[in-house]
């Protein structure tokens, strides 16, 4: 055996230096576009002209940096919905299928409250929203905590099933009697969320928005339940053992979670399509999964990930316009980015020593 | 009654091939105690690239290939995630399936454009080994996929997980990785193989449906399928035969829904009913069998050496 050779190994270490927490996400940055640049050349079009548009051209208008807010709005939702499940150790990857619930919601009520001056449209549509996330997550959620059955299966099926719930209505009773294309008819002027700047798409769903995401800091951080649901997503047992109701406080963070992603269902139907449609959502409730992760279950993080998200989604559409490069790239950005900061985010926890 | 029934039987083993590979595949991993939820990604891009693979070079065969060496990738890279790196297991899996999904969308987009009419190729034949008896005809009328995988692929992995050492391994490093490690198992090396099995086994299932079934690649070819398979998996309690069982409920509800729409019933209900019955039918399926799940002990938790 060769004894007397130095050798370099990673040794965990419990404290990384505070210079490296800020660094992973650059280097994720970095790594994922080098990753990608393949992709971009088969594209034919030049990586570097690509990474421009991609990252710096949506900020340099007013008009497409305030269509990152637009494009932030649900993920900022979508991310808080996930955080809050998470948090607490349950698995809800049904955002999707909950963003729709609270859209069915919206569209129904924004049509039928026509009538009724906005002031009261507006909170009902909300409202309504939150109880319908909440109410298609309380399949799973009560499965889960009544029956130990798999949440994680449980949302994924559910989401299926929403989806033919979705084109069960636009193809049947809410098929638009004008146009005959399958979506709803459009909802009142008095349910549609104003705009926040004139001649943009920003609306009151990004303050909204704003509002959940310091909800959430909120909750998780300054309140005796916040904290409740921290201890038993660290570890139900401990948490029994710390006297907390493990069943109530997971059957109420997997329903405010839901409740969440129906509110981003509400503001994408009452803020930017003003009917209900099948492709409503392009995989909102799934990205919002990787902007919790990528947020490391805060508040903070998962506002600063959705705008980032928000500039890349902006971003592959401008690409796609102008470079012919598939809108998909962001989709795959997204994607690479997440598993290249998972790697570094573990990374980070180690040190390189000499042995 | 006698032709619909032996037609539904008949269709439903078509419907359940894909589903039991891609179940017997997460079967593996999840015994070695990898989750896999990068099934539905796998799935999806074995369907693409076995259907690239296959129209570009005119070969089925070699697009089937393509495909399953497609997810054997995509397993090892769950492997990393995992496995070497100790990453949450949900998240990886969610990553993997949004990557293989966006890269399957963007080369699909970049080589056949945007048409509104999927572009189709020749697919697998169907075997026909009774053609002179019409209701024994109607049963075996099978692509060779379905007999490979319900006559070799289903005893196989039953055989291997339960009376190999190699299975032995599989389950033991799911089970308790610390006393696999202690009797010299190499824990890493089996769960990286354990996901490479499973990975080519799921890209097969999206295969099937691309080369065989469909002749074809659609944005929707795998709707879900993916999510059932891992359903199944827990429904069969981890066990390859129990899984084809699963398989076959799903498939044998999917089937039925097809036929019925095809009867043309005039009913007061949508027909988004149908579709969303063998969804339904697989979570009751669940409800019912997983209250005896008996989970691999070590799902979820990445093996460390202190």
């Amino acid at each position: 055996m060769e004894t007397s050779r130095p050798r370099l190994r990673f040794v965990k270490t419990d404290n990384p230096p505070v210079w490296v927490r800020p660094l992973i996400p650059v280097l994720a940055l970095v790594v994922t576009f080098i990753l990608t640049s393949g992709l971009i050349i088969w594209a034919s079009a030049s990586p570097f002209e690509t990474y421009y548009h991609f990252l710096i051209s949506p900020l340099t208008t007013r008009v497409s940096a305030l269509e990152i807010l637009v494009k932030a709005t649900p993920l900022m939702l979508t991310g808080a919905a996930v955080t809050f499940a998470f948090a607490a150790g349950y698995y809800n990857i049904g955002a999707e299928g909950q963003l729709f619930a609270g859209a069915i919601a919206a569209a129904g009520l924004g049509v039928a409250m026509k009538e009724i001056p906005a002031v009261i449209t507006i909170p009902s549509i909300v409202i309504a929203g939150f109880a319908a996330g909440m109410a298609w997550a309380a399949i799973p959620a009560l499965l889960k905590v009544k029956l130990q059955v798999d949440e994680v299966v449980t949302t994924l099926l559910l989401n299926s099933v929403m989806g033919f719930i979705v084109s069960a209505l636009l193809n049947g009773p809410w098929r638009d009697p004008n146009s005959g294309w399958p979506q709803s008819p459009e909802i009142g002027a008095s349910a549609i969320f104003f705009k926040l700047i004139p001649r943009s798409r920003l609306n009151l769903g990004f303050v909204i928005g704003l509002l959940v995401i310091l909800v959430l800091w909120f909750v998780l951080t300054r309140t005796s339940f916040g904290l409740k649901m921290r201890a038993v997503g660290l570890g139900k047992p401990a948490a029994r053992f710390a006297g907390i109701h493990v069943g109530r406080t997971t059957l109420i963070a997997a329903l405010v979670s839901g409740g969440i992603a129906g509110i981003a269902g509400v503001a994408e139907v009452a803020g930017i399509q003003y009917h209900l449609i099948g492709d409503l959502s392009a995989g909102y409730g799934y990205t919002g999964i990787i902007i919790a992760t990528l947020g490391s279950l805060n508040a903070v993080g998962v506002f600063i990930a959705s705008l980032f998200f928000g500039l890349v989604d902006a971003g592959a559409q401008t690409v796609s316009r102008v470079l012919g490069v598939p809108v998909y790239l962001g989709e795959i950005t997204q994607a690479t980015m997440l598993l290249v900061a998972l790697g570094f985010f573990l990374l980070q926890r180690y040190r390189l020593r000499r042995m | 009654m006698e032709i619909f029934l032996v037609n539904l039987i008949g269709a439903t083993l078509r419907v359940s091939t894909p589903i039991l590979l891609a179940a017997i595949g997460e079967t593996y991993a999840e015994r070695a105690g990898v989750l896999n939820l990068g099934i539905e990604g796998t799935m999806f891009f074995g369907a693409f690239i076995g259907f690239f693979a296959a129209d570009k070079s005119g070969s089925l065969w070699l697009g089937f290939l393509v495909a399953v060496l497609s997810g054997v990738v995509f397993g090892l890279l769950m492997a990393l995630l995992t496995v070497t790196l100790g990453v949450n297991q949900h998240v990886s899996g969610l990553g993997i399936t949004m990557l293989c999904t966006g890269l399957s969308l963007f080369a699909f987009r970049l080589n056949y454009g945007g048409r509104s009419i999927p572009p189709s190729i020749e697919s697998f034949p169907q075997l026909a080994p009774f053609k002179n008896i019409p209701w024994l005809n109607t049963l075996t009328e099978q692509y060779l996929f379905t007999y490979i995988t319900f006559l070799v692929i289903v005893p196989l992995a039953w055989w291997l997980l339960y009376r190999t050492s190699f299975g032995l391994k599989i389950r033991s490093v799911g089970e308790n990785p610390e006393a696999a490690d202690a009797a010299g198992v190499n824990v890493f090396a089996v769960r990286y193989a354990a996901l490479a099995i499973g990975g080519g086994l799921m890209a097969a299932g999206g295969a099937f449906l691309s080369l065989a079934q469909l002749g074809a690649f659609t944005h929707g070819i795998i709707a879900g399928r993916g999510w059932v398979a891992i359903a199944i998996v827990i429904f069969g309690n981890w066990n390859p035969v129990r899984a084809m069982w699963g398989a076959l409920i799903f498939g044998g509800t999917s089937a039925l829904q097809l036929r019925l729409q095809t009867m043309g019933l005039q009913l007061p209900i949508p027909y988004e009913t149908f579709l969303a019955l063998p969804y339904i039918v697989t979570i009751i399926a669940l409800v019912l069998a997983g209250r005896n799940a008996s989970y691999p002990a070590a799902l979820l938790k990445p093996y460390r050496r202190e």
